[in-house]
């Protein structure tokens, strides 16, 4: 009964949908993208109408890139459905593009062109695209530096804290000794060691490592810990009346059970290492991308400074994204998983 | 009809193991205070047979049977699995608990491989894995994840996890305590279904007198905590047994009577 008003319903609705309601339906659909492309040919006639009052040398070719961009959504828009996945991606996120279109524009007017805000301090979006394109060598190099120092200290951190999260979860004499230890050092911030750790460390490098490592390592410990103290009983008693040795109590039993807390242990461990990179950067490092905010800093080079910056946040979310798609990987079995 | 079913092939010997339980006693300390659980409980059971373990709640059953699968030691007293002191858990006595207890972070199949992974021996005998699921009737469902089950279905799974040891001893504590009515009365067929075809000895923990009717030989009434055995009653009934059956519901009315409760009747 059901099925066939159902059909029924659908058939009408094909058949004889009004004149004018199809027009207002195309509209809703496309309207979006054609302001987004319409705000993007603003922008680039912007950068190319108006004399610019400093001297940058990209404002021509970031003006053909706002009417390309712009040209792109308006076909994009008119043929998504052609296009399939690449379509629908593009009309899910034309309203982020029409924003996005509207702020680059307000900027470059208020900046490179009326200079409504004070020029040094906010340089317009030309000067950025320029540290791109003529400071690059550089920047990649301190994108380096930074990668490498902290994929060092966080590895080492994570798995140290692993390990001893397990054990103090696991052995009551662990426990006895670690624990005040965690407790005594664990909550002071890993920076509070700098000075000391930049004079005893043979290197700035092997000390900004160990920091690290140390911020990493805490968060990632103490929740290792509860999620092994946490795990039920009945896990285990199941487990050992089917047979089970001590050790496949932990590997089989205690981690995995634990592993969603450990998870947020390193999400915590990752934000606190961030800062800790940063600081040690600016501070001891000769390299990396917080040490190049200082240099820029030094130098008055405030283009720099935001060309880092949004480098730097591109690494800091895509290493958090990365960290996710790990988690999602190793913990399929839960549900309702967060989403990043 | 399920006896009709599973009475030609029988290809499983009856494997079921004795248990001798003499004079076990047991207490729990609650702030430094001994709160005793069992008082001298003597049991023998035959090889093969299907004992049911009734009492008031919190009695201490659910204590008896984790000192017989070994999770525990008594304070005093003596537990054998034939002739053998039980002194920790091995898989010839599986339990099954009132919660399934499945580790979410496994597949159905890979639950039930648990026992034979524990033991180091999977590699060899995987196909034992599938008999099990098969057994249970989810051999569709082995991809499946815990929290993709219906509690039935996770219950027939922790059944599969257990049976796939081929235990001597079959321990169950309350599994059928938190199903709707309706798979509890199905489950409780297969449940008699299972130990006819494969004759391990079965120990069921419940406080449902008309299930321990309608499933053991022998019922083993509790008095209140401290446990004592009130009352060892033989259920000399064929299978496949009916619930309406007046010679059950005679010694259901006896049993209820010794838990004090037959004002109800």
């Amino acid at each position: 009964m059901s099925t066939y008003l159902l059909s029924d319903g659908v058939a009408a609705e094909a058949g004889e949908r009004p004149r004018g309601r199809d027009i207002f339906g195309w509209l809703r659909l496309t309207g979006p993208g054609i302001a987004a492309a319409a705000v993007w040919v603003a922008f680039g006639l912007a950068c190319l109408h108006w004399e610019d009052r400093g001297d940058w040398s990209q404002t021509r070719s970031v003006g053909i890139a706002g009417f390309v961009i712009a040209a792109l959504t308006l076909f994009g828009t008119l043929g998504a459905d052609r296009l399939g996945k690449v379509g629908d991606g593009l009309r899910q996120r034309v309203p982020w593009l029409l924003a996005l279109g509207a702020f680059v524009t307000l900027w470059e007017v208020a900046t490179a062109k009326f200079a409504w805000l004070p020029l040094p301090f906010f340089p317009p979006p030309q000067a950025i695209i320029e540290v791109y394109t003529d400071d690059l060598p550089k920047l990649l190099d301190s994108v380096l530096a930074s990668v490498k120092l902290q994929l060092g200290g966080y590895v080492i951190g994570a798995l140290v804290g692993f390990v001893t999260g397990v054990s103090i979860g696991w052995s009551r004499s662990v426990g006895y000794w670690v624990h005040p230890v965690l407790r005594f050092i664990g909550p002071l911030p890993a920076t509070a060691w700098l000075p000391i750790a930049f004079f005893t460390f043979p290197s700035s490098w092997s000390a900004s490592t160990f920091l690290i490592a140390l911020a990493t390592g805490f968060p990632v410990t103490v929740l290792t810990w509860s999620g092994v103290a946490s795990v039920s009983s009945a896990y285990y008693d199941v487990a050992r009346t089917l047979g089970a040795k001590p050790s496949f109590l932990v590997l089989k039993v205690a981690i995995p059970a634990a592993l969603p807390h450990v998870f947020v242990g390193l999400f915590m461990g990752l934000g606190a290492s961030f800062a800790v990179l940063v600081i040690a950067e600016m501070i001891g490092v000769k390299a990396g991308l917080g040490w190049y905010l200082q240099w820029a800093q030094g130098w008055a080079a405030y283009a720099n400074m935001y060309a880092a910056l949004i480098v730097m946040s591109l690494l800091c979310s895509g290493a958090i994204t990365l960290l996710f798609k790990v988690r999602d990987h190793l913990l399929v079995w839960q549900k309702g998983v967060v989403k990043w | 009809m399920v006896a009709q079913a599973i009475a030609e092939p029988i290809t499983y010997p009856a494997v079921g193991a004795a248990l001798d339980i003499e004079r076990v006693s047991h207490a729990f300390d609650i702030d430094g205070v001994a709160l005793p659980v069992l008082d001298e409980v003597s049991l023998k059971v035959e090889p093969g047979e299907f004992v049911a373990l009734l009492g008031p709640s919190g009695c201490g059953k659910s204590t008896l049977l984790r000192l017989i699968a070994g999770l525990e030691q008594p304070r005093s007293g003596t537990l054998r699995e034939d002739d053998i002191h039980i002194k920790g858990p091995h898989p010839s006595r599986v339990v099954v608990f009132q919660d399934p207890t499945l580790f979410p972070w496994r597949s159905v199949w890979n639950n039930v491989a648990l026992g034979l992974e524990a033991q180091g021996i999977l590699k060899s005998q995987r196909s034992r894995v599938d008999a099990a699921l098969e057994l249970v009737g989810l051999a569709a469902f082995r991809n499946a994840y815990p929290h993709q089950l219906s509690g039935g279905m996770a219950q027939r799974v922790a059944l599969a996890r257990a049976l796939v040891n081929d235990p001597k001893v079959l321990i169950l504590d309350e599994p059928l305590g938190k199903l709707d009515s309706l798979t509890r009365i199905t489950m409780q067929a297969e449940i008699v279904a299972l130990w006819q075809r494969k004759g391990f000895t079965t120990l069921l923990v419940t406080h449902d007198a008309e299930e321990a009717l309608f499933l053991a030989n022998r019922v083993i009434v509790l008095s209140d905590r401290p446990a004592r055995i009130k009352a060892d009653i033989v259920v000399n009934r064929p299978y496949p047994r009916h619930r309406g059956d007046p010679h059950l519901a005679g010694l259901r009315k006896q049993i209820l009577g010794l838990l004090g409760l037959d004002a109800t009747w």
